[in-house]
């Protein structure tokens, strides 16, 4: 798969499709980040892609995104530069020049943020993220479980208002203290964390995620042209696996400390008539369940999508009567390292009995490694 | 004293005399270009055939697609000004941004940007710059556009800063004419501030609409107020329709499934409607129609109305079979030329509706060429046609309650006794569902905001809503007393402190009078 180097208006609506597919049902909508990065191309900025190997060991790279609550980021959109204003607080705190931008969360809307900030900046934009897909709190990506302290940061409202967090005592007190900031700022914010050095980033950084995410949108696309089936074309492009095509028949969502919380039953149609499943989520799909035995959890991924188009359905549109396909999609090997499963793996989503065994991934002549 | 329902679809003009809650007569003329003098040829048709004298008809209940099909045609539109209190957020996403060139050359795509919005829990983004807006209605008054929408950020959740701001600017702009995005979306800034831009653009031509259906009414000698239907199936007066036309968009569905509803007596089913070249599935919950949670594109615009949600697959009385394994059914059809080219009218092209006939499922044209393939093989499409419309079912069903099917449409003779489990009902009249959905339209109010429960219980909030909306339907003409709540959701929302909850309420009552 060649990489891609630069993004220009039809890559941004594959990486649209693709980051809603790894969103696992969360993240938020990439819509309106599309949307800005548009104008920016308009503008005549560019956003350029670097991929990981090519980065200097010394280069500083800062992960970047909106912070705060999905639907009020519907309503209030940002002024524009909210995360270039956090960038340049950063640049101005340790007086230092940042090299280029990365996503922590490829999964949803985070996916377009850094990609807008490195145009307005006039650096490129780091080819990987820190999830590979999305989760729902900031210390949940890899840099922050392989050791990197996200202090100093700094957060950006749309108003002119700026806050650094020059000293965090811990990644989750960082979580804390810029949630309780992002109410105030109306909650929707910018947010750049402590720049990470290239070569810390070549190691720790799930790579090759806008490219992933961009081709991944363009399976979709080219099988919507060609009538094919867009739910084969993701599990190739993939190597992920049909867990079932199921009908919704019982939803319960309900708010639980910020998030919301909740389970799907399905029952199975098709080739799977005859079973039923249960799906957890927690902004996203967690673990899956059939006829009572857990097959799937966090943090590979389990992804929702329309049984007939193939679009993913993200956790708010969850409704009875739906018809869907449930996938599983395995995750980088980063996060399935012990420390990993510590942040991400089932017993941090409070599932303490679940132990987490990872979706075997078949190589590419189709057998199992 | 009677009701007339008229249904404006692309091909028929169909009118409905009603008696309280008996249908008396339907009739179908062809629509016209100029759409009036359709409507007044079926209504004096009506009247005739009915034998009911004018001075009998309480009220016209009129269903239209002018207004959907003026947008996606881009004719008629005004130059309009976009005006959203904002600043400084929203700033890199001006109005009409995710708007095609066409239809948004075709308003001007003239937008300005202030101060104001507000916050989710209703803190000013900033204060509202009275002499800044002063400085817009200049502009806007030198441009010669007396077209203008309003949105504001949170508007749903505080209308105040759009009505000030139309306040100041109508000082200026005396003769314009305001829509505010608050009184007609939700949530979702662009899709609401675009039905907003796309209403003040249509309604100049809504009040040239609603004084030719006046006239056209007056030509056939009546007196009695008229009405016109909007999406989730309720009324509105003429006045409110020359304020929000965009409130009739996709109003035809929504005729649809409830004339459906109330031809069979059911209130919650599945409406499967067949026609010649595809099959349109919704679901019907105490008579209404189910809402889409989507984004809707019209003409290529998204906005967040309130839209029936339909499910709409390739079948229909005309699609074209291959009765060799694998069996195929559609998505090509014959459509309206199935007179012609049916094997059952001497064509040469096997349809649905050819197989239907050779199962004697009923009889129309000749059974014959069909009934030469063998009653196996018939059996065997007949099968696929089967499979083809338990999925769409199946897909809108609400819920495990075995709730009937309930077929309507030209193509309806397609599907037997049962779907699936689920018993079929077949109303009398079918044909003219749509304009029985607009006799028997109702007076809504809606609230959608976001309620924080700290201060309040749930229980409270919902009881506010239900105020508000019942407050707003007995402006639009309910009779008080026979108000009640059509749906409600509330839903938390993630990441807000305060356990933040959005409640989106809808009460219906019977038109007064």
């Amino acid at each position: 798969m060649d990489s891609l180097r630069q993004v220009g208006e039809q890559e941004l609506e594959a990486i649209e499709v693709g980051a809603g597919i790894l969103g696992t049902g969360g993240g938020g909508n990439p819509y309106i980040g599309k949307l800005r990065c548009r104008e920016e191309l308009r503008r005549g900025r560019r956003i350029d892609v670097i991929p990981l190997q090519e980065l200097d060991d010394d280069a500083l790279v800062v992960s970047l995104g909106g912070i705060g609550a999905p639907v009020v980021g519907v309503e209030k959109i940002e002024q524009g530069e909210e995360c270039l204003r956090a960038l340049q607080a950063l640049e101005q705190e340790l007086d230092q020049k940042i090299d280029a931008t990365i996503s922590s969360e490829i999964g949803g809307a985070n996916s377009m943020e850094p990609m807008l900030t490195a145009a307005q900046a006039g650096i490129p934009v780091v080819d990987g993220d820190g999830m590979g897909r999305a989760f729902p709190e900031m210390q949940m990506c890899t840099w922050s479980i392989y050791g990197h302290k996200s202090s100093p940061s700094a957060m950006a409202d749309e108003k002119g208002n700026v806050v650094v967090f020059r000293n965090t005592v811990s990644e989750v007190w960082l979580e804390k203290l810029a949630r309780a900031s992002v109410v105030a700022m109306g909650a929707a914010a910018g947010i750049a964390l402590a720049p990470m050095r290239g070569e810390f980033i070549k190691k720790y950084a799930v790579p090759d995620t806008i490219t992933q995410a961009w081709s991944l949108g363009k399976a979709v696309f080219s099988a919507h042209d060609q009538h094919l089936d867009p739910i084969s074309a993701i599990l190739e492009h993939e190597d992920g696996r049909l867990l079932m095509t199921a009908k919704i028949v019982d939803l319960k969502r309900h708010l639980k400390g910020g998030f919301a919380v909740g389970e799907v039953k399905v029952e199975g149609f098709g080739n799977y008539q005859g079973q039923s499943g249960l799906i957890d989520l927690q902004n996203e799909f967690l673990v899956f369940r059939r006829d009572g035995q857990m097959e799937v959890c966090v943090p590979d991924l389990i992804v929702v999508l329309d049984s007939d188009t193939g679009m993913p359905i993200t956790t708010e549109l969850l409704r009875y009567g739906q018809r869907i396909a449930i996938l599983a999609l395995p995750c980088h090997d980063l996060l399935r390292s012990p420390e990993a499963l510590d942040v991400i793996g089932p017993a941090a989503f409070g599932y303490p009995d679940l132990v987490y065994s990872p979706l075997p991934r078949r190589n590419h002549a189709g057998g199992i490694q | 004293m009677y009701r007339i329902g008229i249904d404006v679809g692309g091909t028929n003009t169909d009118a409905v005399v009603m008696d309280g809650n008996k249908l008396v007569l339907g009739v179908k003329s062809p629509t016209t270009e100029d759409v009036t003098s359709g409507i007044v040829a079926s209504l004096s048709q009506v009247l005739k055939e009915s034998e009911i004298s004018a001075d009998q008809i309480s009220a016209v209940m009129i269903g239209t697609t002018h207004f959907t099909n003026a947008v996606v045609e881009r004719r008629r539109l005004s130059k309009t000004a976009a005006v959203r209190l904002c600043l400084p957020a929203a700033e890199c996403l001006p109005p009409m941004v995710d708007w095609p060139d066409d239809i948004r050359d075709t308003v001007g795509g003239h937008y300005w940007m202030a101060k104001g919005g507000n916050e989710f829990d209703g803190r000013e983004i900033s204060s509202i710059d009275e002499d800044e807006l002063r400085g817009i209605a200049d502009e806007i008054g030198k441009m010669g556009i007396d077209t203008i929408a309003i949105s504001s950020i949170f508007s749903p959740v505080n209308g105040e800063m759009e009505q000030k701001a139309r306040a100041v600017l109508a000082e200026r702009l005396p003769d314009a004419n305001f829509t505010l995005s608050s009184e007609i979306g939700r949530l979702g800034i662009l899709e609401r501030e675009n039905a907003a831009i796309m209403n003040a653009s249509l309604r100049r031509l809504s009040a040239e609409t609603v004084e030719a259906f006046g006239k056209a009414l007056q030509s056939a000698g009546l007196n009695c107020p008229c009405f016109i239907t909007q999406n989730d199936g309720t009324l509105m007066g003429s006045e409110f329709v020359k304020a929000y036309p965009v409130l009739t968009f996709a109003s035809g569905p929504t005729n649809s499934m409830r004339g459906a509803s109330f031809l069979t007596g059911e209130q919650d089913a599945v409406v499967v409607d067949i026609g010649g070249t595809s099959t349109d599935v919704g679901s019907i919950i105490k008579g209404f129609p189910r809402q889409a949670s989507t984004s809707v594109d019209i003409g290529g615009v998204r906005t967040n109305f309130r839209m029936p949600d339909v499910f709409s697959i390739a079948l229909g009385g005309g699609s074209i079979v291959e009765p060799d394994e694998p069996v195929t059914v559609g998505p090509k059809s014959v459509g309206y030329r199935i007179h012609s080219e049916g094997l059952l009218f001497g064509g040469k092209t096997l349809t649905t509706t050819d197989v239907a006939v050779g199962l004697g499922f009923a009889e129309i044209g000749d059974a014959e060429p069909a009934k030469k393939l063998g009653s196996e093989r018939l059996s065997a499409i007949c099968d696929v046609i089967d499979e083809m419309v338990v999925n769409a079912v199946e897909r809108m069903r609400v819920s495990p309650e075995k709730i009937p099917v309930l077929a309507v449409g030209g193509g309806s003779i397609l599907v037997r006794d049962k779907v699936g489990e689920l018993p079929v009902v077949k109303p009398e009249n079918f044909a003219v569902a749509n304009a029985v959905g607009a006799a028997i339209g109702q007076i809504s109010g809606e609230v959608d905001r976001i309620f924080s429960l700290e201060k309040v219980s749930r229980d409270e909030a919902l009881e506010s809503a239900r105020k508000k909306a019942t407050e707003k339907a007995i402006s639009a003409g309910a009779k008080p007393e026979s108000i009640e709540i059509l749906d409600q959701e509330d839903v938390p929302l993630a990441y807000l402190p305060g356990n933040a909850t959005r409640i989106r309420l809808k009460v219906v009552g019977d038109l007064d009078g």
